[in-house]
């Protein structure tokens, strides 16, 4: 038993209505524990004041320089001494999740049992860069904790200037329209950069996210400073069977408006079947029998629409791998960054292709831990130093896949015109 | 006295998530055929092997207790096969071999509070922030906006009726760490910072807090004697990102500190490319426990886009066609001279060209 609850008139209110509450959960975990008592007495004087009263600190576990979240009260009373004793210190460990964020319940209920004997019993699933959340431990049980959860099998993730957690979809394990097996990739890139992860030394933070197909569903091309998104280089697939059975259930108003006029780049058309034919770079499906799609492959980007659509009927191509983006962020310092391209195409099925991309990670965080200025996120230097001077530094060719458009104004020195051509020819040649 | 023997970390990073995979999972692991959904809250995977899963989906308060952990682990083991999995937006899957167990899965989720949904054209569960429980520098909540949201958008959540998928945010500042959305809720600093002189010098490396500043607005002073900083107040746009570097220059305020709307963000490649989201309401005050102003904002645009959109608009592709003039039409929304950009690129975002809808 727990001491006495503070009234919460506030919070109460949240108690209502039919979306699970974490009130009602923080309430639950206060029968027992005078630690959340304080801490829900401390939330509910951020309501009624509208302030938040949470500062930072320097709180870690043995051997690592980040991973924790400090945080202290700085609800006081004129003496100093905190209103809330019980819940002064309120740190969280940030955790890394596996791939795909999928568990079982063994791993899940050990996770519960560490959290309620060394913290406050509250756990998030999951925070904005992917880490478990394991919120709520004063200074003494931070190093306790960490050493159960990491006897577990689990590992601390990245705080403050460093490489952080990262993220990938549920991928191959789950879905039709994965392009590279995420999971692996995943692990193979993060698990390399342990040092930059466990030890804070960089400009600023670095992310990485992997999406299986364009879709992107962990959003990396404005999330992460190297999103690895899943394509496919052949032909869209398509499987008669299940285009038929699409079409006899959505019918021509759907096909037309829904799959072909939505196309970004008209690669679509809807043929008569005699006049239907796949080969080269066409793919074609008849949806039925007089009806049927033709696809230019040379025209499609890749954007998923016909095959979110009509998924079976259309799938990805069998030469997948992913494009690699660089430079995506939010608002701080220079205003949002989407990651853009710095390589169209990798593949990545071997552990051979996959070491391609720890190089290239590594290549641009060394030249990002050279270069960046204090606090400057990747998208940032670039934006500041150029990309080509960032390309040619990584060795990386220029391709106009990189750009929306060439450049619309006059302003740049061009005598080296003739000898960029030169190398691009020798080039071409021992190609 | 010797010291005690400190642990070694075991530095095992990323987990091998095999372990943890659902058996049907690994059997026909980059082999997956298509998928469809029998209703909402349930996707049905097909194997080219001919195997099936069925996976439900639940929402939950992300912020979770043990208590609530072991129920839903619980729920995990009778009435499914003990493997689940997050989403990106919290919401909770539960796989499983055999159609006869979704059934009797769904009613116990729901009757255990657990709504079930998220798929498809729904409106998923709010991606957020941590707010005052957790932050060192929230101008707001973030569990307590989302928790009176999604009550409203509850059954918007088991629904599949929007014209496509809506993907939400909260921030509760401007770094916006709840990322890009069709709807977004980021707070919004009205006022410059407030400075206590007597902190700088002592808590803020001051030549770091002078070059954060965006728009060079702030420069070092002596104040009283002591050593600070001090803002140009005219360049000041207040965006509070000084404050994380010197906690002394307070930019949250129980007034000032507004809230914004932001709509148009999606990170998806299909269609149209990546958007970012774009502010359309300002000035909406901070007013705990349910937030109901924006509530009703948020509403009103869910509802415009609801009864307008055509199948497969996302937010973005649906004010692409019908244009911003009638977006603020329709939702009844001032188009106040803040919403024109003066940032960098700012002239990317006028109207430079004759295409105007009468």
């Amino acid at each position: 038993m727990a001491k006495k609850a503070y009234p919460t008139p506030m919070l109460d209110q949240l108690e209502g209505g039919p979306w699970p509450s974490f009130v009602t959960g923080l309430k639950r975990l206060a029968e027992d524990k005078d630690y959340v008592v304080d801490l829900l007495g401390q939330l509910e004087l951020s309501y009624k004041t509208r302030k938040g009263y949470w500062k930072g600190g320097t709180v870690g576990v043995f051997g690592y320089g980040g991973g924790v979240i400090p945080r202290f009260t700085e609800a006081k009373d004129e003496n100093n001494k905190p209103l809330f004793p019980a819940a002064a210190e309120f740190h969280t460990l940030r955790v890394m999740p596996p791939a795909g964020m999928h568990y079982n319940t063994d791993v899940l209920r050990k996770m519960a049992d560490i959290w309620e004997k060394h913290g406050s019993g509250l756990i998030a699933f999951h925070g904005q860069s992917g880490d478990i959340m394991f919120q709520g431990v004063t200074s003494e049980n931070v190093q306790p904790a960490f050493d159960a959860i990491n006897e577990l099998g689990f590992d601390l993730g990245g705080a403050g200037p460093a490489v952080r957690t990262s993220m990938s979809c549920v991928g191959a394990a789950r879905c039709e329209q994965s392009c590279y097996d995420e999971a692996t990739a995943h692990r193979t890139i993060i698990n390399s950069f342990l040092d930059d992860i466990h030890r804070p030394s960089l400009p600023y933070k670095f992310k990485f996210k992997f999406s299986g197909c364009p879709n992107d569903c962990m959003n990396s091309i404005q999330r992460a400073d190297l999103a690895i998104i899943g394509t496919w280089r052949d032909n869209i697939r398509t499987d008669e069977v299940l285009a038929k059975k699409w079409f006899a259930k959505h019918g021509m108003n759907e096909l037309v408006n829904d799959v072909v006029a939505r196309c970004p780049t008209k690669a679509i058309q809807l043929k008569e079947i005699k006049d239907l034919k796949a080969g080269g770079t066409v793919s074609a499906v008849a949806v039925n029998d007089t009806h049927g799609l033709e696809i230019d492959n040379r025209d499609c980007v890749r954007c998923m629409q016909c095959i979110n659509v009509m998924t079976g009927a259309l799938a990805p191509g069998k030469d997948k791998g992913a494009t690699i983006l660089c430079g995506g962020k939010r608002t701080l310092k220079i205003g949002d960054l989407m990651g853009t391209v710095v390589v169209p195409f990798m593949k990545l099925e071997s552990d051979e292709d996959r070491e391609k991309l720890v190089e290239l990670g590594h290549q641009i965080i060394d030249f990002f831990a050279e270069n960046a200025l204090e606090h400057e996120r990747t998208g940032e230097m670039i934006e500041r130093i150029g990309i080509v001077n960032f390309l040619e530094a990584l060795g990386i060719d220029v391709d106009p896949n990189m750009v929306a458009a060439p450049r619309t104004n006059p302003y740049v020195r061009t005598d080296g015109w003739d000898e960029e051509v030169a190398k691009i020819n020798a080039k071409k040649k021992v190609a | 006295m010797s010291q005690p023997q400190m642990r070694r970390a075991i530095e095992s990073g990323v987990p091998d998530n095999r372990q943890f995979l659902h058996p049907l999972l690994i059997k026909n692991y980059g082999n997956w055929k298509y998928h469809d959904r029998p209703r909402p809250g349930v996707l049905h995977h097909v194997s080219h092997s001919g195997d099936e899963v069925w996976t439900v989906r639940a929402g939950t308060q992300r912020q979770m207790d043990v208590f609530t952990i072991r129920k839903l682990c619980d729920i995990a083991d009778r009435f499914a096969e003990s493997h689940v999995r997050f989403t990106i937006r919290s919401n909770i899957e539960f796989m499983v071999s055999s159609f006869a167990k979704v059934g009797p899965l769904i009613q116990e989720l729901e009757a255990s509070g657990f709504p079930v949904g998220g798929t498809g054209n729904s409106v998923s569960m709010i991606a957020h922030t941590q707010g005052w429980l957790h932050c060192d520098i929230p101008g707001t909540d973030a569990s307590g906006v989302v928790k009176a949201l999604m009550d409203d958008l509850y059954d918007e959540f088991r629904r599949e009726e929007m014209p496509n998928r809506v993907h939400m945010s909260t921030s509760c500042c401007e770094i916006n760490c709840g990322g890009q959305a069709d709807i977004a809720i980021i707070v919004q600093h009205t006022k410059p910072p407030k400075i206590n002189h007597d902190l700088v010098a002592n808590v803020c490396e001051r030549p770091a807090v002078v070059a954060r500043c965006p728009v060079a607005a702030i420069r070092p002073a002596m104040v009283n004697g002591k050593p600070s900083l001090e803002i140009d107040e005219k360049k000041c746009m207040c965006c509070g990102a000084c404050y994380p570097p010197c906690p002394p220059m307070q930019i949250n305020d129980p007034e000032y500190s507004k809230l914004a709307i932001w709509v148009g963000g999606k990170n998806s490649n299909a269609r149209a490319k990546p958007t970012f989201m774009k502010m359309v309401a300002a000035g909406l005050p901070n007013n705990p426990p349910r937030w109901p102003e924006v509530s009703e904002v948020v509403k009103r645009i869910l509802h415009a886009y609801k009864s307008d959109a055509r199948a497969w608009e996302r937010m973005s592709d649906w004010i692409e066609r019908i244009g911003w003039p009638r977006f603020f039409e329709k939702t009844e929304l001032p188009f106040t001279k803040y919403l024109i950009d003066d940032w960098r690129g700012a002239r990317a975002n006028l109207n430079a060209s004759t295409h105007i809808r009468f």
